[in-house]
């Protein structure tokens, strides 16, 4: 079964299994505007749940993205480092960041589904 | 940064928010950042055809009177005398430690008169600086109220006579008052051939709108303007000089005439005197980072040993060069085009090479 959750910070995490997909809402690339680099962690670095796993440049800024929860990273979306224009144009899909599994799924309680992400972004 | 509800809202406001723009506080000023076109593409749209920027933020002060040429003799580091009408030039506010407090273009526009066009975070300084130095001259200092408009690229000229603004006859640097209440200068700060025109708001409301009617422009926000200026290697006041730097290290020098720098009575030459007879410990230069990835504001900067170097004063993705681009100050003996550096960024080692400035040739309109 697959469940989407989504942050504050404005992460969104696909859960299958105790594997997390991770990437940045379309709401976010779009503050951000156009990304020109991607700066991704090593497959099998470990976060603690607030740690920055990647950053995202724009033309103007860098900005953190945090891991939602514990885990060890096992993926990471290596098409970003040719063409970081995917996060703009494909947020939840193509663009997503890197994948982790999950040491303590039941982190993730107290993040909101989608109805609420839309709620907190107006 | 303050709230939005603080900030000084430019007479054009609601232009910019019809034409979708996303907000953001800069000096005291709610400005234009991006618009939908995004910063990536407003770029580019300047160095192939032509951008309209507000900076209405910016601040004009027209200087006349029989002392005009003795205030602005003293208040920055060249001979006003010399400039013929309509000529414009570079010049600074220096203190007396010959730290730049301000970057300005200065125009003659007759015999007694001249246009000085500030920097938005510093106009009240400035204001202030100029009103003590002009304490028993025969002298009136008038800051102007005016809509401040930049169209700058390629097709800027055909832009603004298509608009039915003439530009005849106007080179790079040069600037004269074609209406009452109007000043055309052909400069900018994007590398390109390009114009800023102060007008008063009834004024500029259709010119703007008849500007970006016209299929070669687009309105460029605030985030490709500082872009822009990166690629042309043209400083930023209050991030790559400041009332710290002095223009021996910034490497503005060439904007003080030599027979200026050596005898000139202005503001903080006995200090510029001194640091150039000393030269500067650490110099201006640019910077490009190998890869993809740029290299920000207020990073540091060591050698191959590991030991510090420098720092980054600006730096982002250059959309034109198509890699990172950026400057900084090193140390004198790096200074070199081609000496590699390394930018500590997150804990790792990103290399740079000095690169001369700037990144992307300049294209102004010479004559």
């Amino acid at each position: 079964m697959t469940k989407i959750y989504f942050t504050e910070d404005h992460e969104w995490i696909r859960v299958e299994g105790e594997t997390a997909t991770i990437g940045i809402t379309d709401y976010a690339q779009e503050q951000l505007g156009d990304l020109v680099f991607v700066d991704l962690p090593d497959v099998g670095a470990a976060f603690a749940k607030g740690d920055t796993a990647v950053v995202v440049e724009s033309v103007k800024a860098a900005s953190d993205v945090y891991a939602p929860a514990d885990g060890e990273v096992t993926a990471v979306n290596d098409k970003l480092s040719a063409e970081p224009g995917l996060v703009n144009t494909a947020a939840t899909g193509d663009g997503w960041l890197w994948k982790m599994k999950l040491s303590d799924a039941g982190q993730l309680d107290g993040l909101m589904n989608e109805a609420g992400y839309k709620e907190m972004i107006g | 940064m303050t709230a939005t509800e603080t900030l000084s809202r430019l007479p054009l406001h609601d232009l910019h928010e019809n034409a979708g723009a996303r907000f953001g506080g800069f000096a005291g000023w709610s400005m234009p950042i991006t618009y939908p076109l995004g910063v990536m593409k407003e770029h580019l749209h300047v160095r192939e055809k032509a951008g309209l920027f507000d900076i209405s933020h910016m601040k004009l002060f027209a200087v006349s009177g029989a002392d005009a040429l003795r205030l602005i003799g003293r208040a920055c580091p060249f001979d006003p005398a010399e400039m013929e009408t309509s000529q414009s030039r570079l010049t600074f506010f220096l203190n007396e430690e010959a730290g730049i407090l301000d970057d300005l273009i200065v125009t003659r526009l007759d015999e007694n008169r001249f246009m000085i066009v500030a920097n938005a975070g510093n106009a009240a300084g400035d204001e202030a600086h100029l009103k003590a130095l002009a304490k028993g001259l025969d002298v009136t200092i008038e800051p102007l109220d005016r809509v401040f408009l930049a169209l700058q690229g390629p097709e800027a000229e055909a832009a603004l006579n298509r608009a039915g603004i003439a530009t005849d006859g106007l080179f790079f640097m040069h600037g004269r008052e074609p209406k009452d209440g109007w000043f055309l200068s052909r400069s900018g700060y994007t590398g390109e051939d390009g114009f800023e025109i102060a007008l008063p708001e009834q004024d500029a409301r259709p010119l703007a709108e008849a500007l970006v009617a016209d299929p070669a422009v687009e309105w460029i926000g605030l985030a490709a303007r500082d872009s822009l200026r990166l690629e042309a290697g043209l400083c930023l006041h209050g991030q790559d000089i400041s009332a710290d730097t002095t223009p021996v290290a910034a490497a503005l020098l060439w904007a003080i005439p030599k027979p200026v720098r050596e005898t000139g009575a202005f503001v903080g030459a006995e200090a510029l005197r001194a640091a150039i007879a000393a030269g500067a410990a650490q110099k201006r230069v640019g910077l490009k980072p190998e890869g993809r990835q740029p290299v920000r504001g207020g990073v540091a900067l060591v050698d191959e040993a590991g030991n510090p170097a420098g720092t980054v004063t600006s730096g982002g993705f250059g959309p034109s060069t198509g890699h990172p681009v950026a400057m900084g100050y090193v140390d004198k003996g790096l200074a070199s085009a081609g000496t590699r550096l390394f930018a500590e960024i997150r804990g790792n080692r990103v290399p740079v090479a000095i690169h001369p400035l700037p990144f992307t040739p300049h294209r102004y309109f010479r004559g």
